[in-house]
């Protein structure tokens, strides 16, 4: 991409603990970061997403999921700056007199909540497997890879999808929020496991051959400490990667979800809970109840997924 | 004297970069007429491939050519629109790259790609074309024409697609022939039959050859005249004899004192001391002044122009007349 | 050649089997399949006669195999919500998806392909950059918000397209199409290309990618110096050379444009297998839920198998080495 010099790492910093903040600045990563504006914005975007979903309760005019808070009289009315606007519901109100900008940070905080729990366990259940398969290798390697490769040829909505219809049908009526939220993480976690799963397990592969961990053995280490020790930081970077990009795919999993009518339900709903619901008076005209929650869920995503191409590429200094 | 097929003079080639304008080629001066193998050498980066490039009007942007002029049998072709340097590519210039291998296109049979550059250049229909396609694999050398023209270019070994590809670049009967390292890839045994046949394709059809190569011993082997490239210019410039066994540049003195002889004679071989200056930093005056064994003051401040000396042209201000010297 | 088409065969058929256990424990497991057919009345009694007539009480390898071997005559149970047979169920959804999903791949390649050539032949126009733009916002908006701002542009606020539903479709013996009448071609256009947009933008990145790597390379080099139009380079020699791994990718992707229409035909209520399947979902309704795998696992696994024997026919090089392909 560009021809420009890449900083090289200054050497002359003393080693002192004050020049770990010099140090850092001075690297490639954080060059590269300061270079792009575009991912600049995007990374304040994101923060902005993750602070307004962390201080939501706060933030909100209403909590708009208490109905004592909720009086028919407000209902439907239009943003502030529309002719029938009204204070203080700046971007209008639903159906039931609720708040759209309260509803959307209350949602943002369920989004993000499932998107990052859900990436968690995806990222766990996956560095779990891949070293299992690196390390033990034979059957057991080739059993959880061929899973890793079918599984990787279907959609992760359909799995998601799946998991999702299994769960209700075994739980039945006990389904309630708090397990839908569980089942939403578990679904998601179960469809984004196979790229770590990769990765992890390619990095022990190599690692599993080279001699350090034939000595470690010779003296009487336990091998699989060790190799922990030196495979889990060589995957960090490309984990990382894997998972800002999936954080925004799980985002979008589980807004598509509950657009569907799989996922969160009305009475704790997440931004795609809150699009389901808007669609429905979209040809009434009142575009906001849809509009507002569909503008920062697209918001959202696309500055995760600018972040995450960047960190892709500023990792990655053979794609520059 | 007759006109030469190709004539260039003070070519200048320009790499425009966000940084710096570099220069890759600076005023590069020759000619070569029909039949005759004009041999270019050098280290890499010297400007050869480019001089090359620069005469078929492939230098892409951000090269440009940013001075000079370059005639063809007469007429002018750089700075031709492109439609119409593209008809004299192929036509009246055959090129031959140096990897065989990756030259031709995978997913076409070698003859469908003879085929459309003969019809591109040719009215011929496509029978015909396709009669000429398989006269000219046989005339290239490659046994059963008929039958390896419908082959595809991963079932040819690489010294028989270096074949295809001369036939190719001769489809067209052009003038004149650039060969950019024909032979690098290939192995060894193959490396003298493909200079073997461009030489013999050159002398029969009367064509002009411009063959760029590194290696001393095949510019020796097949060449009439060659021109010594160092740091875009050419350095010397004259028939092969001469250059071989008197080069006048100290530059071509060391290059000549770096070819093995088969006498067996005890003689180390010469080494340069150094290596070409980059084309950010070249150096003011001579570029070779940094390197070179008889360097004097003048030579760091003044780019010595080419002299003539017999046969023989040489850049540098050894060879100055001694009035001009001293004034 | 043979032992490789046999290889993949084999592979397809143990992809097959393995989605099949999944099938067949939901089937069984997730979900009593009595209480789903009988009502709240019913005694304990009556409840095992059932259940031993449905052949519950075997063992469940011998269930196993009567599921697989149903399976394979397309009989996968009766839906617990529609109380018919699964399989007339999908047949009747089947032609709704698939047209869907075939307009949908043939927008996405088409606009893919024009847009990412252009792109690579353009790459400093506005118009390039432009499209740049939209291919990151394609991947970065999920489908079903896509589909409703179509929805509110095209049908609430121009009023010039049906927001749900098929249209009037025509029955050509058992297939039911909506691509022969002027309502139903009407009711196509957005759901193909929300469902297509996805595609779309992927293929022209493919194809941007791929066409400025083959610009580059050598034998492109070669077809100038022979003094070729650029149209012959191009859009022969360039584009052909782009589009193996183009339509390699494009013709896995069509399993993943229907399982992705789950999504476009709920927002469009389109009457296809995927709202057939998010209805099942919804409503626990697990025999649809599993025959819907088995058919889209079936789908995938053919179409791989195809494209995987398709591409060394049109790639010269694979055919004589298709032994070491892996």
């Amino acid at each position: 991409m560009s021809d420009a010099v890449v900083p090289h790492r200054s050497e002359a910093h003393p080693q002192t603990s004050a020049g770990w903040f010099r140090r850092a600045l001075d690297s490639d990563i954080v060059y590269s970061f300061r270079r792009s504006r575009l991912t600049m914005v995007a990374a304040v975007i994101t923060l902005l997403f993750f602070l307004l979903a962390i201080f939501a309760s706060w933030l909100a005019v209403q909590n708009p999921f208490d109905p004592a808070q909720l009086q028919l009289i407000n209902s439907r009315i239009a943003p502030l700056w529309t002719a029938d606007g009204q204070s203080p519901f700046l971007l209008g109100t639903d159906e039931q007199g609720r708040d759209v900008l309260s509803a959307i940070l209350y949602g943002l905080r369920i989004s993000l909540a499932v998107g990052v729990a859900g990436v968690v366990f995806a990222g766990a259940l996956g560095i779990a497997l891949g070293l299992v398969a690196g390390y033990f290798g034979g059957v057991v390697d080739s059993v959880i890879m061929r899973i890793a490769d079918v599984q990787l040829t279907f959609p992760a909505i359909l799995i998601a999808l799946l998991v999702n219809g299994v769960a209700k049908s075994l739980l039945g009526n006990r389904l309630d929020e708090m397990s839908t939220f569980g089942v939403l993480i578990i679904a998601i976690g179960l469809s984004f496991w196979v790229q770590y799963a990769r990765t992890v397990r390619g990095s022990v592969m190599v690692e599993k051959n080279k001699d350090y961990v034939a000595a470690a053995q010779l003296i009487g280490l336990p091998a699989p400490k060790i190799m922990l020790r030196h495979v889990l930081p060589n995957t960090m970077g490309p984990i990382l990667v894997i998972a800002t990009i999936n954080l925004a795919l799980a985002i979008i999993t589980e807004a598509t979800l509950s657009f569907l009518g799989a996922g969160m339900p009305d009475t704790m709903p997440s931004l795609g809970t809150l699009i389901r619901i808007g669609n429905n008076y979209l040809f009434a005209g009142e575009w906001w109840i849809v509009a507002f929650p569909g503008i920062a869920l697209a918001g959202l995503i696309l500055s995760i997924n600018l972040l995450g191409d960047w960190l892709r590429d500023a990792l990655n200094p053979k794609l520059r | 004297m007759t006109q030469p097929v190709l004539s260039v003079r003070n070519l200048e080639v320009e790499f425009v970069t966000r940084r710096a304008t570099l220069r890759a080629i600076n005023g590069v001066s020759f000619d070569i007429a029909k039949g005759e193998v004009l041999g270019v050498v050098g280290e890499s980066g010297a400007g050869k491939s480019v001089t090359g490039l620069a005469v078929i009007g492939l230098i892409d942007p951000p090269g440009r050519i940013s001075g000079g002029q370059i005639e063809l049998s007469g007429t002018r072709i750089d700075h031709l629109p492109p439609e119409d340097i593209r008809r004299v590519r192929g036509k009246r210039i055959g090129m031959i790259f140096q990897d065989p291998l990756t030259s031709l296109n995978p997913l076409y049979r070698i003859g469908d790609q003879i085929i459309e550059t003969i019809r591109t250049h040719t009215n011929l229909s496509e029978s015909a074309a396709r009669r000429r396609a398989i006269d000219l694999l046989a005339e290239v050398g490659i046994p059963a024409p008929e039958k390896r023209i419908d082959g595809y270019p991963h079932e040819f070994s690489g010294g028989m697609r270096q074949r295809v590809v001369i036939a190719l670049a001769i489809c067209a009967e052009p003038e004149l022939i650039i060969a950019d390292e024909p032979t690098t890839a290939l192995d060894v045994s193959v490396q003298a039959q493909i200079i073997a046949l461009i030489k013999r394709l050159g002398r029969d059809h009367g064509t002009a050859v411009m063959l760029v190569t590194h290696d001393m011993g095949v510019i020796a082997e097949t060449c009439d005249r060659v021109a010594v490239m160092y740091s875009g210019r050419i350095a010397e410039i004259g028939p092969v004899q001469e250059v071989v066994r008197n080069p006048l540049h100290p530059y071509a003195k060391g290059l000549m004192g770096a070819i093995p002889t088969l006498a067996g004679e005890d003689k180390r071989l010469v080494q340069i001391p150094g290596s070409m200056p980059r084309l950010s930093a070249i150096p003011q005056g001579c570029p070779f002044n940094p390197r070179c064994a008889f360097v004097f003051d003048r030579c760091r401040v003044e780019r010595p122009e080419p002299i003539r000396q017999g046969d023989q042209s040489v850049a540098c201000h050894l060879f100055e007349p001694a009035e001009e010297t001293a004034a | 050649m043979l032992a490789f088409t046999l290889r993949r065969v084999l592979q397809a058929i143990g992809v097959m089997l393995a989605v099949g256990v999944i099938a067949f424990a939901m089937f069984r497991f997730a979900g009593d399949p009595v209480s789903q057919i009988v009502s709240i009345d019913t005694s304990a009694a009556q409840r095992a006669e059932i259940r031993r007539s449905l052949g519950l009480d075997d063992p469940v390898l011998v269930q196993f195999g009567r599921y697989f071997i149903n399976a394979l005559q397309f009989k996968f149970g009766v839906s617990y919500q529609f109380r018919l047979p699964v399989s007339s169920l999908l047949a009747e959804r089947l032609p709704a998806t698939l047209e869907l999903a075939i307009c949908a791949t043939l927008f996405a390649m088409i606009a893919g392909i024009l847009m990412g050539v252009y792109s690579a032949l353009r790459r400093d126009t506005v118009l390039a950059k432009l499209f740049q733009a939209v291919s990151l916002i394609g991947i970065s908006l999920p489908t079903f918000l896509i589909g409703i701002l179509l929805i509110y542009l095209f049908a609430v606020t121009l009023g010039w397209l049906p927001s749900f539903g098929r249209g009037e479709v025509v029955k050509l013996g058992w297939w039911s199409t909506g691509l022969l009448t002027a309502s139903g071609l009407k009711a196509l256009i957005m759901p193909a290309i929300t469902l297509g947009l996805f595609q779309m933008t992927l293929i022209m990145r493919l194809v941007r990618a791929e066409m400025l790597e083959v610009l580059r390379t050598d034998y492109i080099r070669f077809a100038r110096a022979r003094g070729l139009t650029t149209r012959a380079i191009h859009f022969g020699h360039a584009l052909k050379n782009t589009l193996v791994p183009v339509i390699t990718v494009a013709g896995l992707q069509f399993g993943s444009v229907i399982a992705f229409s789950i999504i476009t035909e709920t927002v469009f209520q389109w009457p296809g297998m995927g709202l057939l399947f998010v209805q099942a979902v919804q409503n626990v309704d697990i025999p649809i839920m599993a025959a819907y795998l088995l058919m889209v696992s079936l789908i995938f696994v053919t179409i791989n198998l195809v494209v995987d024997i398709l591409y060394t026919v049109v790639d010269p090089r694979l055919r004589s080495t298709v032994g070491r392909a892996t």
